[in-house]
């Protein structure tokens, strides 16, 4: 007697808010899983960002030493270092257990958008108002970038990092692709000021929000566009986009307070998250389950798939 | 031999010559055993460790390695300096005696094996061995073939595989009947010795029906050209018949002599008898010779032929291979030509079947009664000069004539132009001339620059420092010491404000010399004269007089369009290029429509070449894909510096009024860069109304920002706060 195959589940959404936590720093910019998400880090526009459980919503550390509001942060590998930039041009490198700032890297000459580790956390990327991302080594205690990468002709609005490659957002309308192992630099035309990009989780597309208020996958190695996503409202605020921890929806942020979700292949939109009546400023997907952090004023959300799991953990 | 000592010295010795033995000597002790040592070249003792040769002498005085024994190679590699491969000859383990001439690697030149004597090749020595017998000095083929190859050719080696023998002919095997049948009939009246072929072919009636047997081997055709001044047919003396001795009386074939010496080449050596020696008609017979019946020549008649035609089957030059036409020949003229020329037919030679035709021999031209054998050069005469009735002339007799000042000469006296338009050629796309090539303001400046040169001269207080051409400098210094004319000419006009003074520490002299140079360029004819003192002595005068001239000369100026090229450097800025980043693109307006028509791929995708820097590869954990490139980032063009637009492009969404996110940008660009200005106390003044509204249209903005670029650049601090930067920063 065999077992009936298991019903393949429809992958989930999470639409179910689980928890909501008011930050107490003014405005969120900024709201990011750690590497594992456990953990969140919200970037507070008065100057200080903090360290959240992610589970239970209790707040963990904060780190204050930005002369202006924090703009983004992330988190290293190991969990040990956190990276956040600011308005004050700077980007500095936190160790996470004592809160104290171990490198602050000056050098931009303008607010500095977003920042990221690379996969080893050895190189700190941030990408400026000023056009330029700024390569620092953070195993060495050289102050000046390593690299800088000034071929933007606008503010860098977004950056990430996939293993050797760098993806770069720029108001300019190009998204650029730096290829450390080819030694080449691809640079796809969008035409609309780029508020964010991603890469897909297994490498093979990017994802572009516009403030055309579009959300296009574009295929990697060709430029190609794979879909095109419509419906939320994008334009005049950088807001994040995102893709679903197994590549299945591509989420976004919209100014009219909702997230929107839609299928990756299909295009259509499956879900409309109603987050609140303000512009949803940030959302980052957990990297492995099915779980959302939005921003908005100075809240973060958290969002599951299934709200009374959350509750039975909360009450055991 | 040694009789003489200067004869001594035309013979090359080898080998150690014996003592001279001399018979009163004692005898010498032999050397003892123990003092038979072997020592090389080094003085060191060999020991004979083999059996025949003494083996190897190992290393250094038999043992390993060198004086210092072994060293052992250290094997260094490092990240930077890769350890190369070693590839270790087997010469590297060889010392020098294994390199020597009678080691095992030798590198002095030997004796390859190609020229070793070890094989011989047996018809080609019959073929030189004929040839030799023509030869002017017989036998001298022998020093060749001291010296010649020895190693047979790759054919002879293809017929050995193939089954031939040496001694063989090539071709079909041949039954022996037809074949006895041929070489065993004999005309004449010349008896066979016994032991020839005769008794081979007798011994060959037994031989069965189907037995066949290799053709006989032929002698190749000789084709080596005739040397020496000996006529034709010459034959020198025999060396076979004077060595060997050959006293039987042979066959004598008038028509054919070549047949019988090659019987005697070919065959049959064992046909002689006689031992080695010299004998014959002229020597006579030696003491220890025992037959003495062939003596004296005894000529018989019936050596001779009694029919025509001589030996019927192959006179031997070819064999199965002759040519068809010398066997047709021979049987269709053996008849007619044979009988007609009683001539010796030289060897090689065979008589024309048809005589040769006559050539007809054509008279040269004859020569017109009154023709000179000289040619007379017209004069050449300019037509202006001369009379015009002379001109006429001269044109009607088509002399040469140097056409006037007015008439366009030959070609080469028009220019491309001017041969393009009577060729009816269409003008050359691209610059015509070098001002073309020119920017505008060069080009503006270069005619001012003529204009002004053609300007009566301001007064100057000196010369410039620039040489006069030297031509001008030798006429004016020798010619005309007194007579400044050139000097004059020299200093037509003069502008500028470098001087010279070469009189600089005699303030009087210098004076004086800059009021002749004053007055030179008014034009004073003896402005030299005027300007001297009056009160100086004539000696005095008259070297100063030199001076002035000299100096003068020298330290002209020259043509003012000349200086100004030489000199512009100096007061230009640098370069006014700036290496800029070389991702411009192709086209927005492509772009944007690939964009509108959601084309996305090859239409809005560029790709550049970009160089990460070496430590970022290193912390990416990735090779460096430009591991010699020193450049960093993208590769850099050369463009015009003083362009915003290399800095700035205007992308087509941004001409739009901005987003909210965008004039935050142009705001803090604004407000920082009016500060700035503010700080160095500069006029740039913005607008008083300068607000964002105002700026709306971002490219009234850039239009304003090109406006006052003008401005700043007029100024050094300008240049050095550099605005442009910041807009392209902020921006």
């Amino acid at each position: 007697m065999a077992f009936p195959l298991p019903k393949p589940q429809a992958p989930q959404l999470p639409q179910h808010l689980l928890r909501t936590i008011d930050c107490q720093q003014g405005a969120v910019r900024a709201v990011r899983f750690n590497a594992d998400g456990n953990y969140l880090l919200s970037c507070g526009s008065d100057k200080s960002l903090k360290l959240w459980s992610a589970s239970r919503g209790t707040p963990l550390k904060t780190y204050s030493g930005h002369g202006y509001e924090v703009l983004d942060a992330d988190g290293s590998y190991d969990n040990s270092q956190i990276c956040s930039c600011s308005s004050d041009k700077t980007v500095i490198l936190w160790d996470v257990a004592t809160g104290q700032v171990s490198r602050k890297l000056r050098g931009h000459a303008g607010k500095v958008n977003c920042v990221q580790f690379n996969e080893e956390a050895t190189v700190i990327l941030s990408g400026s108002i000023d056009g330029t991302v700024r390569c620092w080594d953070t195993r060495s205690r050289r102050f000046e970038p390593i690299q800088v990468l000034d071929e933007a002709r606008d503010s860098i609005s977004s950056v990430k990092v996939a293993q050797h490659e760098l993806l770069t957002g720029s108001v300019d309308g190009r998204l650029r692709r730096y290829d450390l192992r080819m030694g080449q630099l691809y640079v796809d035309f969008i035409n609309s000021p780029i508020t964010c990009v991603c890469f897909s989780q297994d490498g093979q597309c990017t994802l572009t929000s516009t403030l055309d208020s579009t959300v296009r996958l574009l295929d990697k190695s060709t430029g190609e566009m794979l879909g095109e996503y419509t419906g939320h409202k994008m334009k005049g605020y950088k807001l994040d986009c995102c893709l679903s921890g197994k590549d299945t929806h591509v989420l976004s942020c919209s100014e009219d307070g909702h997230v929107y979700c839609w299928d990756l292949v299909e295009g259509s939109l499956s879900l409309k998250l109603p987050v609140g009546k303000a512009v949803v400023q940030s959302l980052s997907f957990h990297p492995t389950e099915t779980r959302l952090l939005t921003a908005m004023e100075g809240r973060v959300q958290v969002w599951g798939a299934e709200p009374e799991e959350t509750e039975e953990a909360m009450a055991t | 031999m040694a009789s003489d000592n200067d004869s001594d010295e035309d013979f090359v010795t080898y080998g150690t010559p014996l003592e001279p033995l001399e018979e009163d000597e004692p005898l010498r002790k032999p050397v003892p055993l123990h003092e038979q040592t072997v020592k090389d070249e080094k003085g060191r003792f060999q020991r004979f460790h083999g059996a025949f040769t003494g083996g190897f002498s190992a290393g250094y005085f038999n043992t390993v390695g060198s004086k210092e024994g072994w060293t052992p190679s250290s094997f260094v590699s490092s990240r930077q300096q890769k350890a190369e491969k070693q590839h270790a000859r087997p010469e590297d383990f060889m010392d020098e005696e294994d390199l020597s001439e009678h080691g095992i690697a030798p590198r002095e030149i030997t004796t390859s094996k190609e020229f070793s004597s070890s094989r011989r090749d047996l018809a080609r020595e019959k073929a030189q061995a004929i040839s030799a017998l023509s030869a002017p000095i017989p036998g001298d083929t022998l020093l060749e073939e001291l010296i010649a190859p020895a190693r047979s050719s790759i054919g002879v080696e293809l017929l050995r595989r193939m089954g031939w023998k040496e001694g063989q002919g090539v071709g079909p095997r041949v039954k022996r009947r037809t074949n006895r049948q041929k070489t065993a009939r004999v005309y004449g009246c010349a008896p066979r010795p016994a032991g020839s072929e005769d008794s081979e072919d007798s011994d060959e009636e037994f031989a069965p029906e189907n037995v066949t047997f290799a053709p006989k081997d032929v002698t190749p055709m000789d084709f080596s050209p005739k040397v020496g001044v000996q006529g034709l047919g010459y034959r020198g003396l025999d060396p076979g018949l004077a060595l060997v001795g050959r006293s039987a009386p042979k066959h004598i074939d008038l028509f054919n002599l070549q047949s019988d010496r090659n019987s005697q080449l070919f065959g049959d050596k064992q046909q002689h008898t006689h031992r080695g020696g010299v004998a014959g008609q002229a020597f006579g017979v030696g003491a220890l010779e025992d037959d003495d019946e062939d003596i004296y020549q005894r000529d018989a008649l019936s050596n001779y032929d009694t029919v025509l035609g001589g030996e019927e089957p192959g006179d031997g030059l070819y064999g199965w291979t002759a040519p068809q036409q010398y066997t047709k020949k021979k049987a269709l003229h053996r008849v007619t030509f044979y009988s007609v020329y009683l001539g010796k037919i030289l060897e090689g030679f065979t008589l024309a079947s048809k005589s040769a035709e006559e050539k007809t021999i054509f008279p040269p031209p004859s020569l017109p009664r009154d023709y000179r054998p000289v040619h007379y050069f017209r004069p050449v005469v300019d037509v202006s000069s001369v009379s015009p009735a002379l001109a006429d002339a001269l044109r009607a007799s088509r002399g040469q004539l140097v056409q006037g000042g007015d008439q366009s000469g030959g070609r080469h006296q028009l220019d491309s132009s001017q041969r393009r338009a009577l060729l009816g050629e269409t003008a050359l796309q691209g610059h015509s001339s070098v001002m073309d090539l020119l920017r505008s303001e060069d080009r503006e400046r270069l005619v001012n620059l003529c204009k002004s040169s053609n300007l009566p001269s301001s007064p100057v207080s000196g010369p410039h420092t620039t040489l006069p051409s030297p031509g001008a400098l030798a006429k004016s210094s020798l010619s005309s010491r007194f007579q400044p004319k050139e000097v004059l000419a020299s200093w037509p006009d003069i502008q500028g404000s470098q001087t010279f003074r070469p009189f600089e520490e005699n303030p009087s002299k210098q004076a004086r010399y800059d009021l002749y140079l004053r007055r030179l360029k008014q034009g004073d004819k003896d402005a030299l004269e005027a300007s001297l003192d009056p009160n100086m002595t004539e000696w005095e005068k008259s070297r100063e007089r030199e001076e002035f001239v000299r100096a003068s000369i020298l330290y002209r100026p020259s043509s003012s369009s000349l200086a100004s090229r030489f000199t512009r450097g100096k007061h230009q800025e640098d370069d006014n290029t700036v290496e800029v980043s070389q991702d411009q693109e192709a086209d927005v307006d492509d772009k944007q429509a690939a964009v509108t028509m959601k084309m996305f791929g090859k239409l809005t995708r560029d790709s550049f070449q970009w160089h990460p820097d070496k430590l970022l590869c290193k912390r990416f954990n990735v090779p460096d894909p430009y591991p010699g490139s020193s450049t960093v980032g993208l590769l850099k063009v050369k463009r015009d510096k003083f362009s915003v637009f290399n800095f700035l492009t205007v992308a087509g969404n941004l001409e739009t009024p901005g987003t909210p996110f965008c004039r935050a940008a142009i705001i803090h660009l604004l407000f920082s860069a009016a500060r700035r200005c503010c700080c160095t106390r500069h006029m740039i003044t913005f607008p008083p109304n300068l607000h964002i509204v105002e700026f709306q249209n971002l490219k009234i903005f850039l239009e304003f920002c090109v406006h006052k670029k003008e401005s700043i650049r007029k100024s050094k601090q300008g240049m050095r706060f550099g605005i442009l930067p910041q807009i392209y920063l902020f921006f």
